[in-house]
């Protein structure tokens, strides 16, 4: 039973009153108890009461998912209320509703209705059909099936979802989907504990671990319902997934608090677990993820921003006209009034109508007779067209991914041409320019390179055969789970076509069997280079033999024992976790003490590690978990700012598999990716890791069996240190052994002194030279190191180490340096290349998209290092360019930096021209980018420096954002939106986009890998990047160009059809009376002319897709709203007036002084004017296909056809018009066809010679040759580089910098930057020595070396070589000190480089 | 594209030429191999079409006489002025005189024209009732409210027919006199007044009221005619055929017309000797000066005419083809010079590269 505090109303016991107070809790009882109001009464579960109950029940949410809007009954009056949201709804309605005023109505009052009608009727349809089909997946959700425990039967049986009820107990059995949030009572497993997979949610594919309430964990026998008597006390529902505080009141007055470990949310699926029971909490609309779920979004293009501004021109334009005519018919009545002409009718009563009152009465009925100008089916027809090019983009084959059988969705109908007007791109890295699968590539060991080429191969085999993927041998349970979750994620997609939310768990349910494997075969099947394995299998076999001798390891050469080694660190040195997939977790022999238990629990939630550290610092029994912890600490939230993989909670607690039998497949889970791919290349090479308990790692090898390592300590990965150890007891040798695995910038500073040997000196810088190798190659490199240390040296500090972890101030600082100490003089073992396989095409795709004017930033949580890297490897990077890096400490040294940057940058870009000059061949190279690290973010996001680093970044070719929060990233996409007044778009896959997403005027989520957050967010999803190209250059370009080109020819189309009826009231004394008939008048623009328009703004193709793919810079004319500016907009409204004045005056001119009556001299023209604007159409119409054929055809038929019917069916049905046999007459007339031949050719003489001159093609060719020939007349540079097609590329960099220019001459320090020109030119930084960036003379090198953060960029020594790197950053060591010489002399925006400079070389 | 049909995934959109918006299409585009020879086979269309219209509205000959009667324009400025402020206006004759030194071609058409009449008002244009006029019996005695305030006399009784337009019949009347031989007598022309209203308004738009004992003249009982005419409406004409709201008169002023200055036929000369025209000789019309205008500076009319295939007189329509002809040739012309300039230039660079 269950009930809100605040709406009880029956007297409560005083206990209540103290809860009602607070008034923010819910309180849940069980269902199978009898209600509390019926306590007092005779207890007895007689129907009556349970019925009584279930009312009571009512009145909170039950579980029934409803999200359509309307019900059959509700349907009209809301539908119409909603429509007449619509402000031109409304205008339209008062318009049709003026007719009914006799004194100015224009129309037949009923006519005058039917547009209107007719739209509100379309409308209101296209909401029914999208309402039902909500409904239907509603349907199809509430009944779903679950097991719910029923007081009459005593025993679970099967309900449907939305019959379940707050207080229901409901048992869920493995891989089951979580019917609504529920508090966890009982659970199969021994430990209490329940995996769950909330991917559905997040997006997360690793299981999450959920607990059974304290107190009922310890039950030993099965948990039964109907004893369960607490009351459980918790929060109203929320939407807050991260957060669940509650307590549960035992009958004996004992309290246990409830946390977020012990609900189960709504969506999530069970894994791993056989059965579960618990009571449901928050049901249907109250659960987090339906709370969570803000439903369908409503954007509103940037285009249709423009096209209402537009529409209040008409508006404005309207008025004048009203107003003229009313002016012009005050006169006239004035004129003929007192002169009783014949023709002047008074008022009804037979007085004179007052001039006055006249030009009221005919203002209103000229708003009446031209509302046309206003177009009513403008906002129905776009939402046609949209559809339409929504359809188009969808079906598009080429957006088609067959590996995940996934096609692009758009989720958002209305923003389709906001594809086409792309500014700035913000991408995650993870996962969206990579595929997020670490891939071993190349390792070094002992100074010899094994370049797996076979491994190279097949990886490119791979790339080539995508599609036989799933052909891959991988054992057949797991096969079909991944096609389950293909399949899964194929009725998600359909789903969210409908926009229901919750339809999505139906996808999940309906495959039993749905499992998310992390990693894809090419992670795992490594194909080991055969040298390298037959020195494994050497050092194996020889160590097999001589296993029991003393010194086993000594007997091998150096060079093999440095291969046993290196293998033996790949596999242990991590925090890799085995499981074996399926197997529900059994009780295992060496448990974790709960105390440990907890604590872990603690950690995985987010949400409580913002609690005080004392808290559960105290808790941590276990030294290992405290260097994760810091690690996870310095994370904002762990869940979400690393990779995707990290937040596996799972993996820092060893799961024990059944004894792994040898055929088993073995699932490796780990902290990041890339342990796992190391772990799966040991793997390759017979080197197995078994078991990892948290004091001893199992390796199995081929010959020598099992090794178990006991496991003295882990040092965790941070990313300060960029390096973890584990310290073990070698079961061969019985030494203590430290292996070493890290970032090759700090290894390397770690290793033995170079005094050690030369033998040893010649591998390391070997493996250096390796190193720059991978590095060039994009691959992500690890060193790899070794330290034996003695008994009296671990002794030795081990007690420092203990001291150091028993410490309660400093402690953080005492382990730093405690690790420090383990890990130095290292003996090197080699070192290996990782790389994170970027999607297929994101180079290509980012190079296209460059080409197309668009700005990428790249957005990621990772760490800087591995952004650069992967920048580089998709091309983002250029070597050849200068990267500026900010660092910064503190928010004083950010804005330091930021102004040593911009004028860095200016002092630049005001010798740009020389240089352009000089070094055109060099193309791009000429702009900066930018790296930004997340705490320099932070600051630079503040309000004072957010325009400095705009600024600065608007001038970088590109910007990469590392160590970003999801916040962060949506604030500087927020930032670039607003202050820029740019189009962003928001690409990303993981639940750490979201936020980003959401804030991009268009967000596209990738669909498939990491769950459906981003993509439920998203306006479009698409399968992988490299469809970003199409769906932008092709699709935006088509979308914003016909769609522009629809709605400037509707204003045309409007404007020209009133101009016609202004015209005639300067020959009818502006009163207001139209020659058109009523009814062309209203259908002309619904029915007559609205077709081939259509046909048109959803077919035509302005320049064909391959011409689009192969010249990117097309796309510009989207970006710079060229076809719908309002110069166009202007243009076209003369030009309807110019037309209307041609079809007005050559019917008048040709029917001047005749008998001719009003409606046959008015229909030729309402027939000139359709055939004007279906050669207008034709001349903006590029690609004619059948379609457009018809619908011309069947435009002129209809219109013929309507005018032959209507004047022939009733001679006197519609007053106050009679066209009885007009058009019958017209057809035998030969001056009708002569006036219809020559009116609309004169009206478009103009544009049709506007656009020969102005033809796009005719444009573009002439561009080109003009840029070229500009290039050819430059004679320093070198002549030839221009001939390839990319010769309008490299108009993109000069036309910028002639912003730059611009910007440089404002620079106030832009006059003395004598050396940066020297340097600005990349020719001359290549000839810089490689070495060491600090002995650059660059006046902008700003390199202030520190022990750590700073030392990655050497490993980046050949990047760095090649381009001039900018390294601007501050240690933390430092900082303090910087700090103050900040503060003492603040930065002045006119301080010359010189001046710069000497201040920072002053600090060495 | 690579994909085989036996790989199709079951998502793979279809792979036809309108999903895929690959529908073959002709695309015009404006090069100038189909513009040029466009503008100029156009330009030389309407030309000979602008000759051929501009001979035959040439060939039309049209007799005007402006008898508004203002002061020292003829015999009817007697009339003009005697019905100056005077309503009714008196009965009066006036006459016109004119020769034909050679046959003038029939069929002659004989109209009368207004000028500064504007019947194209919104508020006169719809105060009418067709309902009425198509003979309906309930609408003859209950007019509509668009014909207020010609809707009721000032007795109460319905007008019929209702409305100001009605009201406003033009009731001046015309006859031709023929004076073969000069000085010989004037030989009344017949004017052949029937037909000169559409076919369909006559036959089915306008209807009288079923007659009411074979008597149209009690049909109309009830009724009253509009404030400005003379007698009630069964009495237009003694022909039964051509009184009531048949009245062929009637008819063609109930067909308002387009423009302030307008023409409405009067009567056909097709009949006897003039079949084939008015021959030469001295002519007269008489004209019953009745309606005035000269208080709203219109002007009165009389025209005879004579028509070609395309209707009446009008030389405008020649015009504008042959202008319009010329135009497309002078075009053509402009865009030939700045297509072979923007070639060279293209040629030019193709030479550079």
């Amino acid at each position: 039973m269950q009930r809100e505090s605040e709406s009880t109303e029956e007297p409560e016991p005083p206990g209540r009153r103290r809860r009602r107070r607070e008034g923010r809790t819910r309180t849940v009882r069980s269902n199978l108890l009898p209600p509390p109001s019926a306590e007092d009464s005779v207890a007895g579960a007689t129907k009556g009461e349970r019925l009584q109950r279930l009312g009571c029940v009512q009145h909170v949410a039950d579980n029934r998912l409803k999200t359509t809007k309307y019900t059959l009954l509700s349907f009209l009056p809301k539908n119409l209320f909603e429509q007449f949201h619509r402000l031109a709804n409304v205008y339209f309605v008062f318009i049709a509703l003026l007719n009914f005023v006799p004194a100015v109505n224009a129309f037949q009052p009923g006519l005058a209705l039917a547009p209107v009608l007719f739209i509100l009727a379309v409308t209101a349809f296209k909401d029914l059909w999208e309402d039902y089909s909500r409904y239907r997946s509603d349907h199809e959700i509430n009944h779903l099936g679950c097991l719910v425990f029923s007081r009459e039967e005593k025993k679970y049986v099967n309900r449907f979802w939305k019959e379940i009820h707050v207080g229901d107990f409901v048992r869920l059995r493995c891989n089951e989907i979580i019917p609504a949030d529920i508090l966890l009572l009982s659970s199969s497993d021994p430990d209490g504990l329940c995996h769950i997979e909330t991917a559905n949610l997040d997006g997360e594919t690793n299981l999450k671990r959920r607990q059974v309430v304290r107190g009922f964990s310890e039950l030993v026998s099965e948990f039964n319902p109907l004893t369960f008597t607490s009351v459980i006390e918790c929060e109203k529902p929320n939407n807050d997934l991260t957060r669940f505080r509650g307590c549960i009141i035992h009958d004996n007055g004992k309290k246990a608090g409830l946390y977020k470990e012990n609900l189960l949310l709504r969506g999530c699926t069970i894994r791993n677990t056989e059965a579960v029971v618990g009571i449901v909490i928050y049901a249907g609309h109250e659960t987090k993820a339906l709370l969570n779920n803000s439903g369908p979004r409503y954007k509103r293009s940037q285009l249709e921003r423009q096209m209402n501004c537009d529409v209040l021109w008409c508006v404005l334009l309207l008025v004048c006209m009203s107003l003229f005519s009313a002016v012009g018919h005050g006169l006239w009545m004035q004129r003929y009034q007192d002169k009783k002409a014949l023709f002047d009718v008074p008022e009804s009563d037979g007085s004179s109508l007052s001039p006055v009152t006249a030009a009221v009465y005919s203002f209103l009925t000229m708003i009446i007779v031209l509302q046309v100008l206003i177009p009513i089916s403008l906002y129905v027809s776009i939402e046609i067209v949209k559809v339409c090019q929504v359809y188009f983009i969808n079906q598009d084959i080429e957006l088609y991914d067959e590996e995940t059988d996934s096609q692009l969705q758009c989720r958002a109908l209305n923003i389709t041409e906001d594809l086409g007007q792309i500014q700035y791109i913000f991408s995650d890295k993870t996962g969206t320019l990579t595929e997020n699968k670490m891939v071993f590539r190349r390792c070094t060991v002992s100074g010899i390179e094994y370049s797996h080429d076979a491994n190279a191969q097949r990886l490119a085999r791979y790339q080539e055969a995508d599609s036989e993927e799933e052909e891959v041998p991988r054992g057949g349970s797991s096969q079909r789970g991944s096609i389950g979750s293909h399949q899964s994620i194929r009725i998600l997609h359909r789903s969210q076509s409908t926009k229901s939310y919750c339809k999505k768990t139906l996808g999940s349910l309906l495959d039993p069997t749905h499992h998310v494997y992390p990693f894809s075969p090419q992670e795992k099947d490594i194909t080991p280079d055969p040298k390298l394995l037959e020195k494994v299998n050497e050092c194996d076999k020889y160590l097999a033999i001589s296993r029991h001798q003393e010194h086993p390891l000594a007997q091998l050469s150096p060079e093999l024992s440095d291969v046993f080694d290196f293998f033996i660190a790949l596999t242990i040195c991590n925090t890799v976790v085995v499981t074996s997939p399926d197997q529900p977790r059994q009780k295992a022999s060496h448990g974790v003490p709960p105390r440990a238990h907890d604590a872990l629990a603690l950690l995985r939630s987010p949400s409580v590690v913002s609690l005080p550290e004392g808290d559960f610092m105290s808790t941590l029994s276990n030294d290992s978990m405290l260097f994760r912890l810091e690690e996870r600490l310095g994370q904002p939230t762990p869940a979400i700012a690393s990779n995707g993989y990290s937040s596996p909670a799972d993996s820092w607690e060893p799961e024990y598999p059944q004894e792994p039998q040898p055929k088993q497949e073995l699932r490796f889970e780990a902290e990041s990716p890339d342990e796992a791919a190391l772990v799966y290349a040991a793997k390759a090479y017979n080197c197995a890791l078994v078991d990892r308990l948290h004091d001893q790692v199992s390796v199995e090898l081929p010959h020598l069996g099992r090794l178990t390592f006991e496991l003295l300590h882990t040092l965790g990965f941070d990313s300060i240190r960029k390096r973890m150890s584990v310290v073990i007891r070698h079961p061969l040798t019985d030494e203590i052994n430290v292996y070493t695995k890290g970032a090759d910038s700090v290894v390397m500073d770690l290793l033995l002194p170079c005094s050690s040997g030369q033998h040893q000196n010649k591998i390391r810088s070997k493996t250096q030279n390796y190193l720059n190798l991978y590095a060039m190659e994009g691959l992500r490199t690890l060193c790899i190191a070794k330290r034996v240390l003695s008994k009296e040296e671990y002794a030795c500090w081990l007690q420092s180490h203990l001291e150091a972890e028993s410490s309660v101030d400093n402690r953080e600082e005492l382990l730093f340096q405690s690790a420090i100490r383990l890990e130095t003089n290292l003996h090197l073992l080699g070192a290996t290349g990782i790389e994170d396989r970027l999607q297929d095409g994101v180079p290509e795709t980012i190079t296209k998209l460059r080409q197309a004017g668009l700005q990428i930033w790249v957005l990621t949580g990772d760490k800087q290092e591995t952004a650069i890297n992967i920048a580089y490897a998709c091309k983002l990077l250029d070597h050849d360019e200068e990267v500026i890096t900010l660092n910064a400490e503190s928010q004083e040294a950010c804005a330091a930096l930021l102004d040593q940057c911009l004028h860095h940058v200016q002092s630049r870009g005001s010798y740009t021209p020389e240089k352009t000059e000089s070094c055109v061949n060099v193309g791009f190279s000429s702009l900066p980018s930018l790296v930004i690290d997340g705490r320099s973010l932070a600051y630079a996001l503040d309000k004072n420096l957010e325009d400095k680093f705009l600024f600065l970044a608007k001038q970088c070719r590109s910007v990469l954002c590392c160590r970003s929060t999801p916040l962060q990233k949506s604030m500087v996409v927020k930032l670039v939106r607003s202050k820029l007044k740019a189009m962003t778009l928001a690409i990303g896959d993981g639940a750490n986009d979201v936020s980003m997403i959401q804030v991009a005027d268009v967000g596209v989520g990738i669909s498939g890998q990491e769950g459906m957050q981003a993509v439920m967010a998203s306006d479009f999803a698409v399968p992988r990047f490299r469809y970003l190209e199409r769906l932008l250059i092709v699709h935006g370009h088509w979308c914003y160009s016909r769609l522009a080109n629809m709605v400037l020819y509707f204003f045309y189309k409007n404007t020209m059809f009133v101009g016609l009826l202004f015209w005639f009231q300067f020959y009818c004394g502006f009163s207001a009376s139209a020659m058109i008939d009523q009814w062309y008048l209203i259908f002309f623009n619904l029915l007559f002319s609205s077709l081939p328009q259509l046909v048109t703004g959803v077919l035509d193709k302005n320049v064909p897709a391959h011409v689009l793919l192969l010249k990117p810079q097309l796309y510009k004319s989207g970006q710079n709203r060229e076809e719908y500016r309002p110069r166009a907009f202007w243009l076209n409204m003369v030009d309807a007036a110019f037309q209307s004045l041609i079809c007005f005056f050559i019917p008048y001119l040709a029917y001047y002084d005749s008998d001719v009556d009003m409606f046959t001299w008015g229909t030729p023209i309402t027939a000139i004017a359709l055939f004007t604007f279906l050669l207008h159409l034709g001349i903006e119409t590029k690609t004619w296909t059948w379609l457009n054929w018809t619908a011309c055809v069947f435009s002129i038929f209809l219109f013929f056809t309507v005018a032959l019917i209507y004047n022939a069916s009733c001679a006197t049905c519609y007053p106050p018009s009679n066209p009885y046999w007009t058009m019958q007459a017209l057809l035998g007339d030969p001056v009708f066809y002569l006036i219809c031949l020559i009116a609309p050719i004169t009206a478009l003489l103009p544009r049709w010679v506007l656009e020969f001159v102005s033809d796009p093609f005719e444009t573009l060719s002439k561009d080109c040759a003009s840029e070229a020939s500009q290039h050819t007349q430059q004679p320093s540079c070198s002549p030839k580089t221009n001939r390839e097609p990319s010769t309008v590329d490299i108009s993109v960099p000069l036309r910028e910098d002639t912003v730059l220019e611009d910007l440089g001459a404002q620079a106030p320090g832009s006059s003395r930057p004598d050396e940066a020109v020297l340097e600005a030119c990349p020719e001359n930084s290549k000839r810089k020595p490689t070495s060491s960036s600090q002995e650059a003379p660059l006046p902008s090198l700003f390199n202030l070396p520190s022990f750590s953060s700073l030392n990655w960029i050497s490993s980046l020594s050949l990047v760095s070589g090649l381009g001039s790197v900018l390294q601007l950053s501050r240690s933390s060591l430092q900082m303090d000190k910087q700090d103050g010489e900040f503060l003492s002399t603040p930065p002045q925006p006119d301080q010359d480089l010189h001046g710069l400079q000497g201040q920072a070389t002053d600090y060495f | 594209m690579t994909w085989s049909a036996t790989a199709r995934g079951a998502h793979q959109p279809d792979n036809t030429a309108f999903t895929q918006q690959r529908l073959p299409a002709w695309q015009p585009l404006l090069s100038a191999s189909i513009t040029l020879p466009l503008f100029f086979c156009a330009g030389l269309a309407f030309i000979g079409l602008g000759l051929g219209l501009y001979y035959s509205s040439n060939g039309i000959k049209e007799l005007e006489y402006d008898y508004t009667g203002n002061p020292g324009t003829g015999n009817c400025s007697v009339c003009a002025a005697e019905g100056q402020g005077r309503a009714p206006p008196p009965n009066c004759s006036c006459a016109w005189y004119f020769s034909l030194p050679e046959l003038f071609p029939g069929p002659v058409y004989l109209y009368y024209e207004l000028t500064n009449f504007y019947q194209n008002n919104r508020r006169y244009g719809v105060s009418r009732d067709d309902a009425q006029l198509s003979g309906l019996p309930s609408a003859l005695h209950h007019p509509v409210n668009e014909c207020a305030p010609y809707q009721f006399s000032a007795a109460g009784l319905p007008i019929a027919p209702c409305g100001a337009i009605a009201n406003s019949l033009f009731n001046d009347s015309f006859s031709l006199w023929h004076q073969r031989r000069p000085g010989g007598p004037y030989v009344e022309v017949p004017l052949d007044r029937a037909a000169i209203a559409w076919w369909t308004d006559y036959h089915v738009k306008f209807r009288n009221p079923p007659l009411v004992n074979g008597s149209l003249a009690l049909a109309f009982r009830g009724t009253a005619p509009p404030p400005n005419w003379h007698r009630p409406v069964y009495e237009l004409s003694p022909d039964p055929n051509n009184t009531g709201f048949i009245n062929q008169d009637f008819v063609v002023w109930m067909r308002t017309a387009a423009l302030p200055t307008f023409r409405k036929l009067y009567a056909r000369i097709r009949q006897g000797n003039y079949t084939a025209g008015l021959p030469r000789g001295a002519y007269r019309v008489n004209i019953t000066y009745n309606y005035p205008v000269r208080v709203f500076g219109g002007h009165k009319l009389i025209i005879f005419s004579n028509i070609s295939w395309m209707g009446g007189k009008n030389p405008f329509l020649g015009i504008a083809y042959l202008v319009v002809g010329s135009l497309c040739i002078l075009m053509g012309f402009v865009m030939l010079v700045v297509y072979i300039r923007y070639q060279d230039q293209n040629d030019e660079d193709d030479d550079d590269e």
